[in-house]
């Protein structure tokens, strides 16, 4: 009891913000691209979803009471996790697969660095380059969205991203279309409606700033539409802001208070560093999506980040 | 005599190269695939240390010490060259697996590394024992190792299948995997050796 009373010196501020308000708001904000989920893929997608959630927030119970260390799991961060690992994966994956993938997200990507707080990855995309890594065939194979009720167990069919990198041309899918999400993919990348719902809940509220997302999206579309096509100049850069896990992986895994920069300058340069690696991976690498790795080697470049762009403190030499 | 067995069985438990000197892991990731390749390289490293530390130890006292390292290094790749031919001779499919890395074996950090830190400064008798328990550490540690890989990676040891219906889990055949399964058994080493020490 002694522990929660704070002696300090004034000014005492009181600010209603705590990691688990926080987290728990970003999980609400989350919410409507699941529903989207659900609406497109179907049920698979929901249990998907909350098997992952169980597999993250278990290993973090079980991981904290064998270390014998405080219980962390009720702020929140273990259930993002699991939403954010879920919405990564195809509505058609086995389930044992998004629960391997979850305790190794909480296992590997954060509680071996020390919780939250120390990793250095986002864990949710640790989860994920583990899963493609591990079993791609189950990772590539995307569910037809909208076909409630046709009598079929599965039908197949290939995002719009993973058509554009065989060099097929694409049948004209309307921007409104990609726009609702009414196309393959992952449960959470496809509604963008959905998503930006969510995006605008976390900007109101003040949890993410506008910096990471806008320069990310901004860096990939002039990139695509700078060297997106044949010819140079006439990339179709909406095509490449509504597709794949763009929007996705810039307002929500992109913004990771952990592994992300901490100044503004910090995070414009962070935000270019993943708009670009996202379009060259996109445009000339071998993946058709380069959104996790982006992040993720954006993560890894973070610390050196933080040390070139240190706030000057004034009234020091 | 108790003290050379001694020196013997370090390098298998408290100075294993893999697990607790850290030496020699280029090559322990890239052989780790497959139980047969791990035993290959093991034998063929051991017979290089062996060999290596038995020749260094006696002529310790001849080599000018400003110019040891090169002088090592003719020596340990002769018995490369040796363990190199009679590979190529009797099982020429493990030398076509083993690729690159057995010449490689040359610049395996284990084997200068206990040429430059035991057998330049002790007797015959102990180089051996020395050179020995670091080579059977070595291998013991790269069948670890590949047991775990090959049986994850591709569901099978040693080429037998073992559990029907298992899905493979590729990232396990590949480096990034390897990275994963040596640092996550040289925490489990780690917390072993605590544990014994009392230091939890």
């Amino acid at each position: 009891m002694i522990n929660n009373l704070i002696v300090s010196g004034s000014p005492h501020i009181h600010k209603q913000t705590s990691i688990s308000r926080i987290m728990w708001t970003v999980v609400i904000s989350l919410v409507p691209a699941g529903i989207a989920g659900v609406i497109i893929f179907g049920f698979d997608a929901l249990w998907v979803t909350l098997v992952a959630v169980a597999g993250a927030v278990l290993t973090e119970l079980i991981l904290g009471i064998w270390a014998k260390k405080k219980i962390t799991v009720l702020d929140g961060s273990a259930v993002i996790t699991g939403i954010l690992l879920a919405f990564n994966l195809p509505s058609g994956v086995p389930l044992w697969l998004p629960i391997v993938g979850a305790v190794f997200s909480i296992a590997i990507g954060k509680q071996v660095f020390g919780g939250l707080g120390q990793n250095i990855f986002n864990p949710a995309l640790v989860g994920r380059v583990f899963l493609m890594a591990s079993w791609p065939k189950y990772m590539t194979t995307f569910a037809q969205p909208l076909r409630a009720g046709a009598g079929y167990d599965a039908i197949t069919s290939a995002t719009p991203l993973a058509i554009l990198k065989e060099g097929k041309v694409l049948e004209h899918i309307s921007y409104l279309n990609l726009f609702l999400g009414k196309h393959g993919g992952c449960i959470g990348e496809v509604c963008i409606l959905a998503l930006l719902i969510g995006a605008a809940i976390l900007l109101i509220k003040g949890y993410i700033s506008w910096h990471i997302p806008v320069t990310y999206i901004f860096t990939t579309a002039v990139l695509a539409y700078i060297f997106g096509a044949a010819q140079i100049f006439h990339g179709d850069w909406l095509f490449h802001i509504l597709s794949g896990g763009l929007i996705l992986g810039a307002f929500f895994m992109a913004t990771d208070y952990v592994a992300t920069p901490l100044t503004a300058k910090g995070q414009l340069i962070f935000g270019l560093g993943c708009g670009l690696l996202t379009a060259v991976i996109r445009i000339w690498g071998g993946y058709p999506e380069g959104v996790s790795y982006a992040i993720l080697m954006m993560n890894a470049a973070t610390p050196f980040i933080d040390r070139y762009t240190k706030n000057r403190i004034y009234g020091a030499r | 005599m108790k003290n050379l067995i001694k020196e013997f069985t370090k390098g298998i438990i408290k100075e294993n190269p893999t697990f607790v000197l850290a030496l020699g892991l280029c090559p322990t990731l890239a052989v780790s695939v497959s139980v047969t390749n791990a035993i290959g390289m093991g034998i063929a490293a051991t017979f290089v240390l062996l060999g290596s530390s038995l020749i260094i130890s006696l002529i310790r006292d001849f080599i000018p010490e400003k110019i040891r390292i090169p002088c090592y290094i003719v020596i340990i790749a002769t018995f490369v060259t040796i363990a190199e031919m009679c590979m190529k001779a009797y099982s020429p499919q493990l030398d076509r697996s083993l690729g690159i890395y057995v010449p490689l074996i040359v610049v395996n950090c284990i084997v200068l590394g206990r040429a430059e830190a035991f057998a330049c400064k002790n007797n015959l008798a102990r180089s051996f024992f020395d050179g020995l328990g670091m080579g059977v550490g070595f291998t013991l540690a790269l069948i670890l190792i590949s047991a775990i890989r090959e049986f994850l990676g591709s569901g099978q040891i040693l080429g037998q299948a073992l559990v029907k219906g298992f899905e493979p889990i590729f990232v396990f055949g590949m480096p990034s995997g390897a990275l994963l399964v040596i640092g996550l058994l040289l925490g489990l080493f780690n917390l072993l050796k605590g544990k014994k020490e009392g230091t939890g």
